[in-house]
């Protein structure tokens, strides 16, 4: 079933209501992708949940990305949004620095992005401003690294007798 | 998140609540996180006056495996491993959805008849999903005997599987690009008698329980969800056409072809546990039929699509070829080039929208790669359904819903 939306018509209607917000905007593989500052994130999230016309009110999946090479930006929010009735998806990026890892939560507009903030706080060490209850989700709470920073290698970093290089890593 | 409200708790254990009290006061219960009714390990911690739950708080992540993080430091043709242990109940689907993220990222056709191929292993998957979650609807309340018919079926179906590619229940299913051979005479003849008997068992089960006075008056009203909140909660899948959303991805973003078939998508309306008992027995009988169209219309052609980087050479070419003998190499030390690129690919699986996000930067194992775990998002929503009904209820509500342990702390 085809989209009732073309990317050239949402991202225009997107930037005629936040205009200069919308810091970039691809299409990787035609899946529209825009970039938003991370101050800005719930307000967009908000409008396009009540937007009558694009209707992007389904919360498909968040979660964080880490890039320790990117000064100021090293983590990555991911929000794909949904709109079902007019089948179209839409992935909404936004960056934080490591020194203020912090964003506004998106609970109060989607229920179900509760346990999803949650895993990305236990995992990424992302807070996430107005949760109601951000603790760690998965991994124990004693627990004092968030395991999915790269700075966290899979194996353990003591072992001396694996080398990376004979296994083309 | 809990719905319990502390502070209307007094300090001699009688408490306020805008529900009628039976008792008057509060008792703690833990349900999990080994307990037959959970069906994995998985705790809520129940608040329970008398009979009645007040509220309730989950535990999750007793199974978690660091799945997202392993990815990212395995090669590409490893991470199926990884994906049939999300939900086990239909690993094939996971593994298909997984090898078409990865030809998404790579932009390879599939040929016709790879394609249905991977839609009768999907299909027979989702039934295999399905019947466990009936059936041990069934079991749990009270009715054990459809489960143990249901699961002579579930056996064949496994059967086929084994068929296909040697394993049952983790299957590891198919490669990046189609399948690792063609399927059987021995497949095809097992395929076709399953699918004589299947029905006349299924049936069966159907008029033991779908009309069954006690069965209906036990599940009717039982954990029930409304569209708006199911929407809220980005719930996919069974449990939100229960609700009575007619989304499906199979329809809104077909993949493997599942434009050419055929099929209905059965909805509910109220999203209680019976609604969501219906619609999976609906579904089942959708699969079926759509089995019989894939093996009717079944093109002819390759199983795989041409991607010798992706499939390890026949032995003899390896010792005496040497563009094979490269290929062989570089699978094995993982080194097939892979293009940077950032794709999200989705499938129905047996519980919901299962969903891969890839991120690649080329490096021989995925930047990042996340699951959108259908169980995980929709299993939060568990207190809001159960407060309120009785402890039997919350028991079926947990054991309609179909929580996967593995899918749900990956």
């Amino acid at each position: 079933m085809a989209s009732k939306l073309t990317n050239e018509a949402v991202i225009e209607r997107i930037k005629g209501q936040f205009g200069s917000d919308i810091l970039s905007v691809e299409t990787p593989y035609d899946f529209l992708t825009i970039e938003v500052p991370s101050n800005k994130h719930h307000e967009i999230i908000e409008w396009l949940k009540k937007d009558e016309i694009l209707n992007i009110s389904f919360l498909t999946n968040l979660g964080g990305v880490h890039y320790p090479d990117q000064t100021g930006r090293e983590f990555a929010l991911v929000y794909h949004l949904q709109s079902m009735p007019n089948n179209f998806r839409l992935r909404l990026k936004t960056y934080v620095s490591k020194e203020n890892p912090e964003v506004d939560s998106i609970v109060d507009l989607y229920a179900g992005a509760n346990w999803m903030e949650r895993e990305t706080f236990d995992f990424f060490g992302i807070t996430f401003k107005g949760h109601p209850n951000l603790v760690r989700i998965l991994n124990e709470d004693s627990m004092d690294y968030f395991p999915m920073r790269k700075e966290y290698h899979l194996e353990d970093a003591t072992r001396e007798d694996k080398d990376d290089r004979f296994f083309g890593r | 998140m809990s719905t319990w409200e502390e502070e209307k708790i007094h300090d001699d254990g009688t408490y306020e609540s805008s529900l009628d009290t039976i008792d008057g006061s509060i008792a703690t219960l833990n349900l999990g996180p080994t307990h037959p009714a959970t069906h994995g390990i998985f705790q809520n911690i129940l608040k329970v006056d008398g009979e009645k739950i007040l509220g309730s708080e989950q535990t999750i992540g007793y199974i978690h495996r660091a799945f997202e993080k392993l990815a990212e430091r395995r090669p590409y043709n490893q991470i199926t491993t990884i994906t049939d242990r999300l939900n086990y109940c239909s690993s094939p689907i996971n593994n298909m959805g997984w090898h078409m993220t990865v030809e998404k990222l790579i932009g390879a056709e599939i040929p016709k008849r790879a394609q249905y191929m991977r839609v009768i292993i999907m299909e027979l998957a989702r039934i295999s999903d399905h019947l466990v979650c009936n059936s041990v609807i069934g079991v749990d309340t009270g009715a054990l005997t459809g489960f143990t018919y249901l699961f002579q079926q579930r056996e064949k179906i496994y059967d086929l599987f084994e068929e296909v590619c040697g394993a049952r229940l983790t299957t590891n299913m198919g490669r990046i690009g189609g399948f690792e051979r063609d399927f059987s005479p021995a497949f095809n003849e097992k395929l076709k008698a399953f699918l004589k008997d299947f029905p006349k068992v299924f049936n069966e089960f159907d008029t033991l329980l779908s009309r069954n006075r006690i069965f209906m008056d036990r599940t009717r009203g039982a954990g029930p969800i409304s569209a708006e909140r199911a929407l809220e909660y980005s719930f996919s899948g069974p449990n939100l056409r229960a609700a009575g959303v007619d989304y499906d991805v199979r329809v809104m973003e077909p993949y493997s072809s599942y434009e050419d078939f055929d099929f209905n998508v059965p909805v509910g309306t109220t999203g209680d546990t019976y609604d969501r008992f219906q619609v999976r027995q609906e579904e089942i009988r959708q699969s079926l039929r759509i089995i019989e169209q894939a093996l009717a219309k079944m093109p002819e052609g390759s199983y795989k699509a041409d991607l010798p980087e992706f499939y390890l050479p026949p032995k003899e070419e390896v010792y005496n070829n040497m563009e094979a003998l490269i290929y062989h190499f570089k699978i094995v030390m993982g080194e097939t080039p892979i293009p940077a690129g950032e794709v999200y690919h989705c499938v129905e699986g047996g519980n919901g929208e299962l969903g891969f996000y890839l991120i690649s930067d080329g490096g021989r194992s995925p930047y990042r790669l996340q699951f959108r775990r259908p169980c995980f998002i929709y299993y939060q929503a568990y207190p809001e359904m159960i407060t309120g009904s009785s402890i039997s209820d919350a028991v079926l509500t947990l054991s309609s819903m179909n929580v996967i342990a593995g899918e749900l702390d990956a």
